[in-house]
C-alpha cells in the first residue's frame, strides 16, 4: 500500500530517461486480425489506417488461417476455454500429450515437453538438466530468454564470438574438464535472420564430446525442404540433444513453446523445470490450433515454398534498389542503416507509404548497428512486395540512402 | 600489461570487421557497452590468472572490477602485491 511520492518520483524520472535515450516503446494499436495487411491505429487515436505488415512472425501465414480458428473452435466447445491448472495436478488433457507426440514427431525427436511459451522454456530448460560440474558454451547473440535461463543456472558459463567455429572449438578445448559441455545458440538469429553452422557445431560436438541446444523459433515450419527447421537445413535432422522452439511465431503465432529432444532431458524439465511446474498449462484451444497447423505443415510444403520464393524476390529487390541488406537465406531481412536516429526516420516515413516496419537499434542490436528489421511472410504476394518496394525506394532516395555503403552512410549520418 | 590485456580483448571479444568501429583503450567501459559479456568473464578470469600467476577470488571477479582494462590493472597489482 505504501507508494510514497519520493518512490513515484524515481519511478517517473527513469521514465523520463528512457524518453531521453529514444528507447521509449510505443504500441501500435491493431484493429484487425493478424496478416500480411492490417488496420493500425498510430499513433494512439489517429483514425486506423490500412497498411501492409512487414514486421510480423507471420511466416506461414497461418495466424489467422480458417483451418486453424476451426480447429480452435471445436476444441473451445470439445474441451473447454481454460483448464485453471497446471500440467501435473489436473492440466493435461488427452490433447495435450497429442501435441506434445506431434511435435516430436515433426520436429524428428525423442521426445516433447510443451511449455506456456519459448520464453519459459529456455527459463526452465538449463537448470533442469545442467549443475555446477558442466558448463554452457553459447554464441554471443543468443536470445534474451536464453541469457535469462542460463542465468538461473549453476552451471559454469562461456561464450563464443557469433557463428565463429573456431573460437567455439577453442572454448570446447578449454573445458574438456567438464562433465557435459553444452553448446547454445539460435537456429536462425532474430536480429540478423542469418542461420547458425549447425554441420559444423554438430561435427565439433562429436570431437570434443559436447551436447548440442538450438532455439529454432525463428525457423520451425519453414526453414529446410519439409520445414523441419535449421536441423533439416543443414542435414543433422536428429542430431540435436536439445531444441527448444515456439508455438508464437510461424506454428499459428498463439502462445506456447516447447523443450524437443533426449527423452531423458525432457522427463527432467518434466520433474523440475520451474516455469512448467509452477505455470499454468496451455489452453485447449491453442492445443488444437497448434495440432491443425502441424497436420497442415506435415501434409504439404506449398508455405514454406511460397515463402521461400516471396524472400528471393525481398532480398534481391532490396539489394537492387541499393539498399545495404545483410546477407541470408531466412525471411528475416534487416535492412541497415546503422544510425539510430536514421532508422526511425525511415521507418516513420515508410508507414506514411503505408508500409509497417519497425526501427530497432541499441541495445536491442549493438551500438552503431541501427536497422528496419523486414519479416517475410506466405501471405504475402510478389504483386503486394512490388508496391512494398516501391516504397521503400521512394524513402530511401528522400534520405539519400540508395547505392550508399555502411561507410556511405555512416559518413552521412554518423553511427 | 595494459596492452596484453587489451590485445587479449580484442582478439577474444572484436570481430575484424568491429575492430575499425569500437575504439578500445584502457578506460574504454567492457561490460557495461556490451564489448565483454558477463558470461565470458570466467573465461577472461582465467587467463588473467595463468598469465599473472595469481588467484582472484570469485567475490572480487565483480562487473566493476572488471569494467575497463585500467580496473583489471588495478586488480592484478593488488593481487602481484600479495604474493
Ligand atoms: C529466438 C527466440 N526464442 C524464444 C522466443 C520467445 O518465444 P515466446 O514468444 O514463445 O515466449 C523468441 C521470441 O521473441 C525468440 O525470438
Amino acid at each position: 500500500m505504501a507508494y510514497p511520492s519520493a518512490i513515484r518520483e524515481v519511478h517517473g524520472s527513469q521514465l523520463s530517461e528512457i524518453r531521453e535515450q529514444g528507447l521509449y516503446k510505443e504500441e501500435r494499436y491493431i484493429h484487425s486480425p493478424q496478416s500480411a495487411r492490417i488496420q493500425v491505429e498510430y499513433p494512439s487515436g489517429a483514425a486506423v489506417k490500412a497498411v501492409v505488415n512487414l514486421c510480423a512472425n507471420n511466416y506461414l501465414g497461418l495466424s489467422s488461417h480458417p483451418d486453424v480458428i476451426q480447429a480452435a473452435h471445436a476444441a473451445l466447445d470439445e474441451r473447454g476455454y481454460g483448464l485453471s491448472s497446471v500440467r501435473f495436478i489436473c492440466g493435461t488433457q488427452d490433447i495435450h500429450r497429442e501435441l506434445e507426440a506431434a511435435l516430436s514427431a515433426f520436429l524428428g525427436t525423442e521426445d516433447t515437453i510443451l511449455f506456456p511459451s519459448c520464453m519459459d522454456a529456455n527459463a526452465g530448460v538449463f537448470e533442469a538438466f545442467l549443475g555446477s560440474e558442466d558448463v554452457i558454451i553459447s554464441d554471443r547473440l543468443v536470445h534474451a530468454s536464453i541469457v535469462d535461463g542460463i542465468r538461473l543456472c549453476k552451471a559454469v558459463t562461456d561464450t563464443y564470438k557469433h557463428a565463429n567455429m573456431k573460437h567455439l572449438e577453442q572454448k570446447l578445448e578449454e573445458h574438456q574438464g567438464k562433465r557435459v559441455r553444452l553448446i547454445v545458440t539460435d537456429g536462425v538469429f532474430s536480429m540478423d535472420g542469418d542461420m547458425a553452422p549447425l554441420d559444423e557445431i554438430c561435427s565439433l560436438a562429436d570431437a570434443y564430446d559436447a551436447m548440442v541446444f538450438v532455439d529454432d523459433s525463428h525457423a520451425t515450419g519453414f526453414i529446410g525442404r519439409t520445414g523441419r527447421g535449421t536441423p533439416e537445413h543443414f542435414g543433422v535432422l536428429g542430431g540435436i540433444d536439445v531444441i527448444t522452439t515456439t508455438l508464437g511465431k510461424a506454428l499459428g503465432g498463439a502462445a506456447g513453446g516447447c523443450v524437443s529432444g533426449r527423452k531423458e532431458v525432457v522427463e527432467l524439465c518434466r520433474q523440475r523445470a520451474r516455469p512448467y511446474l509452477f505455470s499454468n498449462t496451455m489452453a485447449p484451444p491453442l492445443v488444437a490450433g497448434a495440432l491443425k497447423v502441424l497436420e497442415i505443415l506435415s501434409s504439404s510444403t506449398a508455405r514454406r515454398d511460397k515463402l521461400e520464393e516471396n524472400t528471393e524476390f525481398w532480398r534481391r529487390g532490396l539489394t537492387e534498389a541499393g539498399f545495404v541488406v545483410k546477407q541470408g537465406e531466412s525471411p528475416i531481412v534487416p535492412v541497415m542503416l546503422y544510425n539510430a536516429r536514421l532508422s526511425q526516420d525511415v521507418a516513420r516515413d515508410l508507414f506514411a507509404e503505408g508500409i509497417y516496419v519497425i526501427g530497432f537499434f541499441f541495445p536491442v542490436v549493438p551500438q552503431g548497428q541501427a536497422r528496419i528489421r523486414t519479416q517475410l511472410s506466405a501471405d504475402h504476394d510478389i504483386p503486394l512486395l512490388e508496391k512494398a518496394l516501391e516504397a521503400f525506394e521512394r524513402v530511401g532516395e528522400k534520405h539519400g540512402i540508395l547505392g550508399l555503403d555502411k561507410k556511405g552512410i555512416i559518413e552521412k549520418f554518423g553511427m | 600489461m595494459e596492452e596484453v590485456i587489451l590485445e587479449y580483448i580484442r582478439n577474444e571479444y572484436l570481430d575484424e570487421d568491429d575492430e575499425e568501429d569500437i575504439e578500445l583503450d584502457s578506460k574504454t567501459p567492457l561490460i557495461s557497452s556490451g564489448i565483454v559479456d558477463s558470461f565470458s568473464m570466467v573465461s577472461l578470469k582465467r587467463f588473467l590468472e595463468k598469465k599473472y600467476e595469481i588467484s582472484i577470488p570469485d567475490a572480487e571477479a565483480s562487473a566493476e572490477a572488471f569494467d575497463t582494462v585500467a580496473n583489471i590493472v588495478r586488480l592484478i597489482q593488488r593481487h602481484q602485491g600479495d604474493a
